[in-house]
């Protein structure tokens, strides 16, 4: 299972690196959220892996699944959602001012 | 419990959230309220000086959990020093900002209430999370003051900036997760115990994580490689800003100091001295690589923003040499450069304001208006830029010349570091000359109504009159660095602090 | 009285003269005069202590630290300096009030005037070799402003530049070299440095150390090959030239040299090194001093001639050489200057410095004739003149010194030559100017200068001929003492008479006086073999070519690093981090897999898995197709949810979610006003190197995660299991510890996405992007902005959203849910309604201004944290208790939920305001302040 995952983060990064290397800003965002959703898993996973036993504390439960790294991804993926709205409007910002969507402000070719 | 230490948080945070719920009904409270919250700030850090002044370690235990479970503040000699900087910076630029700068977007005081917010969190923070969130506060505050007022060239360096930097929060939050699946904590005094005794087969994780890390700190201050993202955003960011982001920078240098020193030190056994072959030589270049551009620039702002690359250099080489008098060297240099930069940048938006069509421009002009005074302001950053007598930058060159006396790169160094003296100096001789001397005539009409020529040199002058205080004083502030950086090269003594804090649930 | 004080005074008294300078011109002059005499007046009750044989030391504490205490030094060497200094400085003073025309109010050239006394009395009295160098650098600086005080002209401000540069440079080698030498030493202070010239010269620093001291040296005291700078200054106002080109900083190098005499001299790394430099200099300086047309420029070169000389005597190295050297160090100044001054005189008598224009001028001005006559009879070294004296010391001491030596003819032969060469410069200069036939287009026809105006120079050539005439009488006791201070002992045998019978030394000044006569008598074909092959050889413009190639290699080099584009940005700064990352591998024998055992997979988890990899090499392979990529973005958030759900997260799982939702929605606004595609434009090699790139940071993230994955770990964990119900309050241990246990993080994250909303806000202020009426293929967009099913529908939907979202909350801090997630929900019922309805109507049943919303949320947090600090807990301590709600049923209520309740209006501002100001952009009146003005409403219902 955990080659799973690990498949899974290291696709969403190469996907992420990828995209964020496009010269024009849509896909740079797309690649930022990807890379969002790779480190956010990979954070995720840093706390292992552990099926139906959520960190609800529970007298029936035999085991719990560390809630620390759950705590710091909620944090993340809030932070990350705050980002990736900044950067698309700011996306749309730099159309405005630049005449064109690419990263650099250049005219397509 | 002793809650001085959340008051630099605090302040600012509430400030902001003032000036957020105030703001929009009666504008004319916001100058006077971020004055307010400014000037408290500075006396609080002082009263936060005076407390970690014999060398005593405050720790703050937020929510009353104990390390290394819940989140701690820490206050030690350095973050002291740091707060005392960015709060005095923060007054002088706030000085700038209300003669106008302040008007020219929506929010100004709250995003620079709480860029302070980011920046003192993370100089105080004990953890190494805490720091990532602290990270993106200042970042995104950043982001917004960076983009104040607009303009292609500014949304186009800001585009860069946010992108290459939510690069950085990545790697940040992939450094600081392995750490975490390897030791399962957070907490940098425990994290500094786990690492020092890492069994062999999580050694080369932890390696990879520090140097990760490394790397995104050496992105925030501007290490040669990761530099390339500051020419760009510093030249075309307004004046107020460009000054504030002065400390910018400074945070990735302090943070390389204090979790090198703390996590990754000498103490930190099979990891200890992680950094040491990367630190000093990306520093010597980063040195030589910023004066060339300064050489190269084409404007007056793009050099100051070069030479911010260039002071990087040097501060990240005196904390490099690893060693009391180095990172002592560093640390006075770390206030001079900061008050230098920004003092030069505040300046050069004046100058470029009186040169009409020409802006800051490096090609000759017609003559400006109060050369006289803009000329001898000039020359004396100039003079400190460049890291002459008599002021702070020759003492910092000096220390930090002396520290590396016995160092076996002492002849690196010290050909590195004198050739860039040169090159500075012949960048803003060239500059000083280029601006004040040739005229090609008589002055033009400034762009846009000036501000009394006092009051807006007032920022200027009050931080030249910091540099001469670090100069005139010097004796005492060197003591000081050295026993901060004393301090810091005792991890132990950060470690027993924040392990062995009273607080219990 | 301190030595401190004396060197203040000229410092301060610049600053007043700056200020009352605007009162008038004599105010000025009489202050800028008086300075020099107070300082004499300061000196005077100390000056006796060198004759009494003593140093004198005064000491103020500064960076005691490093070494680095003000130190100031008085012995005879820097008694004759200080002396030099301030009398030839008032002279200067009187001297430049008359030639610097009316109407300059002369404050700013006292000022600066005043600035570099001040800095080369801090050189000459420094007891520490760094605050040496602080004064060293200060004169440098001094003397760029002096140098380009008339900067409307071109060569003022590149001779200004370049003097700056060349001596700079020289300052920071010498810094190096001093602090090498404090570091062989011990210390940086003179006393301790004076005394510890065989450990010195035993180092093995000591060559290293020796090169970049007298680096600096040979820059200040303009020695070939750093001369050119000197010439370049003639820019200068003549005064300035006067007393810095003469007597004071160019003498700077050499007072160096004797200062640190014991220290460094007797090696013969120290011979050969100075004393060459010197011989070339002295040479070389003579002859190219023939030719100038420029009368400063002579002088320039003659100067340069004659701190070769001195140079070579303290190369030379003998006791009595140093003797020589410094007496003529006293000569030199006094006939320079007042030749400086005759210059002066000349120039702003005919208005011209060229020689082959000025002539005959012994018609009109004899007395200045006279005077200036004399003063190059003794640069020439005529008997009964001072500047004889001491030449011929120098030629003794050359004879001497090489006697023993194989060819130690050669020696003496150059030296001669170079004799000969003064001459005929000297003679050069008085008959070019004085006979040769009448003025040639001169401007105005020349007459005396004012009384006042030849006073200084009356009285150094009278110095000239008392000294000349009365060596012994005259300036002995100051020779000796200052020979004292040089050779820190008593100073040599030697006899200071005009006759000393017929030693070689006489034949080679006599040789060297006909010789120079000869040599100028037949000058025209020397002349013409100069301009033919000479005159182009110029350091100069080897030194302005390689400033040129500087600025191109920094120009290239930057462009070459900064390209400003983002692409290569990114790309550096990726394989940078990749680079780090491995590095850290490397050099670690450990398997990457670790020992802990793994989860079997099921074949849900791995159809998931394939799903998920599917869309989103899907999604970088349509990526330009840009709704087709949302699209398929979204699916990718989705299945990350379901892996939340699998692996026991159901608190991220339905934050993922809702974060999904809005993020989605939020992209398909913006792409709104973007183009639909991307065009193709990097070059395949690039998306190749690009792909590799992403393949490697891949790999790279993969190996991380499966090397930590496969080991064993211990985890802070337990104890927030253990305490959440009891400490916290809540079940559900994430939430506690996202509200309790980390609610600073909490509390930062909030201000995050107040952050970012407020700075998205800024930026759409002002902002007016055309909303495009057709699609991509150029369908039209649906007119109908609000259709009424979906309206009711939404309208319908809002309470039971609302009501979850409540539940939500509520439950957050023991089941699944929470504030953040809340927010959301009634973020997103709330945004239907915008959709689906039209801002106008929505906001007429919602008036909130969002911005009160955060910032209410945000107090409510802050306060949740600061009510703790009354009770004496720390900032965010929280406390819970328990509250039976009828129907709802029971409920812990922590004060953390509180805070809970801040994070939840946070998170419903900041999302509507960047969602509805999102939808508000194409109407380009915003409101303002987070007003709403009634103008967009309606302009929205209008469309």
């Amino acid at each position: 299972m955990e080659l799973l995952i690990v498949l899974i983060i290291g696709v969403l990064t190469a996907c992420g690196v990828y995209l964020t290397l496009r010269g024009r800003t849509f896909p740079v965002v797309l690649g930022l959220t990807f890379l969002s959703y790779a480190v956010n898993l990979f954070l995720f996973a840093m706390g292992r892996l552990t099926v139906g036993q959520p960190a609800i504390i529970d007298p029936r439960a035999a085991a719990y699944a560390d809630p620390v790294p759950q705590a710091l991804v909620l944090t993340a993926i809030v932070i990350g959602f705050a980002m990736t709205a900044f950067v698309i409007v700011l996306a749309l910002k730099a159309r405005a001012e630049l005449g064109n969507d690419h990263v650099d402000g250049r005219p397509a070719p | 419990m002793n809650h001085l230490a959340i008051a630099p948080v605090l302040t600012p945070l509430l400030a902001g959230i003032l000036l957020l719920l105030l703001g929009g009904a009666c504008p004319s409270m916001r100058r006077p309220l971020s004055f307010i919250a400014v000037v408290i700030q500075i006396g609080v850090v002082l009263a936060l000086m005076a407390a970690t002044h014999d060398g005593a370690i405050l720790v703050y235990a937020l929510g009353h959990w104990p390390a290394p479970f819940g989140i701690v503040l820490v206050v030690d000699r350095l973050a002291a020093w740091l707060l005392i900087i960015t709060a005095l910076l923060a007054f002088f630029v706030l000085l700038h900002a209300v003669q106008g700068d302040d008007r020219t977007g929506q929010h100004f005081h709250v995003l620079f209430q709480l860029q302070l917010f980011g920046l003192n969190g993370a100089f105080l923070t004990g953890d190494l999370f805490n720091l990532f969130v602290f990270f993106e506060i200042l970042l995104l505050a950043s982001y917004g003051l960076l983009l104040h007022g607009g303009g292609p060239w500014r949304v186009r360096a800001g585009l860069h900036f946010v992108v290459v930097n939510l690069l950085g929060s990545t790697l940040f939050l992939f450094a600081v997760g392995t750490l975490y699946g390897i030791f399962g904590a957070l907490n940098m005094a425990d994290l500094a115990q786990k690492v020092a005794v890492a069994s062999p087969e999580n050694v080369p994780l932890a390696r990879a994580s520090g140097l990760l890390l490394f790397g995104v700190f050496a992105l925030k201050a501007a290490l040669l490689p990761f530099y390339l993202w500051l020419p760009a955003t510093y030249a075309h960011a307004g004046a107020t800003v460009a000054a504030l982001f002065a400390i910018m920078t400074k945070v990735g240098a302090y943070c390389i100091l204090r979790v090198y020193g703390l996590i990754f030190g000498a103490s930190a056994g099979p990891v200890a001295g992680l950094i040491e072959p990367w630190l000093l030589p990306l520093a010597l270049a980063t040195l030589i690589v910023g004066l060339l551009g300064a050489l190269a620039s084409g404007g007056l702002r793009q050099q100051t923003a070069y030479l911010v690359v260039a002071s990087v250099g040097s501060l990240l080489l005196a904390f490099g040499l690893n060693r009391v008098a180095g990172v002592a060297a560093g640390l006075y240099y770390l206030p001079h450069t900061t008050f230098a930069t920004a003092a030069l940048f505040l300046l050069a938006d004046a100058i470029a304001r009186r040169r009409g069509e020409s802006d800051d421009r490096l090609d000759p002009a017609a003559a400006i208006a109060d050369a006289g005074v803009l000329g001898g302001l000039f020359f004396i950053i100039a003079v400190a830029v460049a890291g002459l007598p008599p002021l702070s930058g020759f003492l910092g060159k000096f220390l930090l010349l002396r520290a590396a006396l016995d160092h076996p790169l002492l002849s690196w160094i010290m050909t590195a570091v004198l050739i860039a003296g040169l090159l500075g100096l012949i960048a803003l001789a060239r500059t000083g000359s280029l601006l004040f001397f040739r005229a090609l005539s008589p002055p033009a009409k400034a762009s846009k109504p000036l501000p009394a020529l006092l009051l807006e040199m007032a920022p200027i002058i009050g931080l030249l009159l910091l540099i001469l205080g670090l100069t005139v004083a010097g004796g005492s502030i060197v003591e000081q660095t050295r026993a901060i950086a004393a301090q810091v090269l005792q991890p132990q003594l950060y470690i027993n602090a924040v392990m062995h804090s009273g607080a219990t649930p | 009285m301190h030595l401190l004080f004396l060197i203040c005074l000229p410092f301060i008294s610049a600053v007043v003269v700056a200020a009352i300078s605007r009162l008038g011109r004599s105010q000025a002059v009489w202050l800028a005069g008086i300075t020099p005499l107070l300082s004499l007046l300061c000196l005077f009750p100390l000056a006796k202590t060198p004759f009494t044989g003593h140093t004198l030391i005064q000491r103020v504490n500064w960076l005691s630290a490093v070494g680095l205490d003000l130190v100031f030094y008085l012995d005879g060497l820097s008694l004759l300096f200080v002396l030099l200094i301030l009398g030839i400085g008032f002279l200067i003073v009187l001297y430049a009030s008359y030639y610097l025309p009316q109407q300059d109010r002369l404050g700013r050239f006292y000022a600066y005037l005043l600035l570099f006394m001040g800095s080369m009395l801090g050189i000459v009295l420094a007891g520490n070799l760094i605050q040496l160098l602080i004064c060293w650098e200060l004169t440098s600086l001094t003397s760029f402003l002096l140098v380009s005080y008339g900067y409307e002209r071109e060569e003022a401000r590149t001779g200004a530049r370049m003097a700056l540069t060349v001596t700079g440079a020289g300052g920071l080698a010498l810094l190096g070299g001093f602090l090498l030498l404090g570091h062989i030493a011990g210390s940086f202070e003179l006393a301790v440095i004076l005394a510890a010239g065989d450990t010195i010269r035993a180092h093995p620093l000591y060559l290293p150390m020796l090169l970049l001291i007298l680096l600096g040296v040979f820059t200040k005291s303009a020695q070939v090959p750093f001369h050119f700078w000197l010439p370049s200054a003639m820019a200068a106002p003549t005064p300035a030239s006067a007393y810095l080109h003469s007597a004071t900083m160019v003498k700077a190098g050499v007072f160096l040299l004797a200062r640190l005499f014991p220290a460094l001299s007797g090696t013969p790394e120290w011979a050969w090194l100075v004393g060459g430099t010197g011989l070339l200099t002295l040479l070389l300086g003579a002859f190219f001093a023939l030719f100038q047309h420029d009368i400063k420029g002579l002088l320039a070169y003659s100067t340069v001639s004659h701190l070769g000389l001195i140079t070579l005597l303290f190369g030379i190295g003998t006791p009595l050489a140093a003797v020589a050297g410094v007496f003529h160090i006293i000569n030199h100044a006094t006939f320079k200057a007042s030749l400086f001054m005759a210059a002066g005189v000349i120039d702003h008598e005919t208005g011209s410095r060229d020689m082959r224009q000025i002539n005959g001028l012994w018609s009109y001005m004899p007395y200045t004739g006279v005077l200036a006559m004399v003063a190059s009879a003794a640069m020439a070294g005529v008997p009964l003149l001072n500047g004889f004296l001491s030449k011929e010391m120098f030629f003794a001491e050359t004879v001497d010194a090489t006697t023993h030596l194989h060819l130690g003819w050669l020696l003496p032969a150059v030296v001669t030559l170079a004799g000969m060469f003064a001459v005929a410069y000297s003679l050069r200069f008085i008959h070019d100017v004085f006979f040769n036939g009448e003025p040639i287009g001169l401007g105005k026809t020349p007459h005396e200068p004012p009384r006042w105006m030849k006073a200084p120079m009356e009285v150094l050539v009278v110095l000239c001929l008392v000294v000349g005439i009365f060596p012994a009488l005259t300036v002995e006791p100051l020779l000796n003492v200052a020979v004292t201070g040089v050779l820190q002992g008593p100073p040599p045998e030697y006899n200071l008479a005009i006759w000393h019978g017929f030693t070689p030394a006489l034949w080679m000044s006599l040789l060297a006086l006909v010789g120079g006569g000869w040599l100028y008598s037949g000058r025209r074909p020397l002349f013409a073999f100069y301009e033919r092959y000479l005159e182009r050889i110029e350091a100069k413009v080897l030194y302005e070519g390689l400033l040129q190639r500087l600025f191109a290699l920094a120009g290239v080099l930057t462009r070459w690093f900064d390209t400003g584009s983002l692409q290569r940005l990114l790309v550096v700064t990726i394989s940078a981090f990749l680079v780090l990352g491995v590095a850290g591998f490397i050099g670690a024998a450990m398997p990457l897999t670790g020992p802990r055992g793994l989860l079997p997979v099921d074949g849900m988890s791995l159809l998931a898995t394939m799903i998920l990899l599917a869309t989103a090499i899907a999604t970088v392979i349509l990526h330009r197709q840009r709704l087709v990529a949302l699209v398929l973005i979204g699916v990718v958030g989705l299945v990350t949810t379901l892996i939340f759900i699998k692996f026991s997260a159901p608190d991220l799982a339905l934050t993922q979610l809702s974060v999904e939702v809005v993020t989605v929605v939020l992209l398909l606004l913006a792409l709104y006003f973007l183009p639909q595609h991307s065009p193709l434009e990097s070059a395949p090699v690039q998306r190749i190197g690009h792909g590799l790139l992403a393949v490697v940071a891949g790999g790279g993230a993969a190996a991380l995660a499966w090397a930590v994955l496969t080991r064993p770990y211990d985890t802070i964990a337990g104890y927030f299991l253990a305490n959440s119900v009891p400490g916290g309050g809540g079940a559900n241990v994430v939430n506690v510890i996202l509200v309790d246990f980390r609610g600073y993080d909490t509390l930062g994250e909030i201000s995050v996405l107040a952050l970012a909303a407020l700075g998205i806000y800024a930026m759409l202020e002002r902002l007016h992007l055309d909303s495009p009426t057709r699609d991509a293929d150029g369908r039209l967009w649906d007119g109908e902005l609000h259709p009424a099913i979906m309206a009711t529908l939404a309208r319908l939907l809002l309470p039971l959203a609302l009501l979850v979202s409540v539940y939500i909350f509520l439950r957050g801090h023991n089941r699944p849910g929470g504030g953040f997630i809340a927010g959301l929900i009634t973020a997103v019922a709330l945004i239907t309604q915008y959709l689906a309805n039209g801002v106008g109507w929505t906001h007429a049943r919602l008036p909130w201004n969002m911005h009160l919303l955060i910032g209410l949320g945000l107090l409510i947090a802050a306060f949740t944290g600061l009510a703790s600090l009354g009770l004496g807990y720390p900032f965010l301590t929280s406390t819970f208790g328990h509250l039976h709600w009828p129907l709802v049923g029971d409920f812990e209520l922590a004060s953390a939920m509180a805070f809970d309740l801040g994070v939840y209006l946070v998170v419903v501002g900041a999302t509507l305001l960047i969602l509805i100001h999102l939808g508000l952009i194409h109407q380009n009146r915003l409101p303002k302040d987070g007003g709403w003005a009634k103008g967009s409403v309606q302009s929205t219902d209008k469309r």
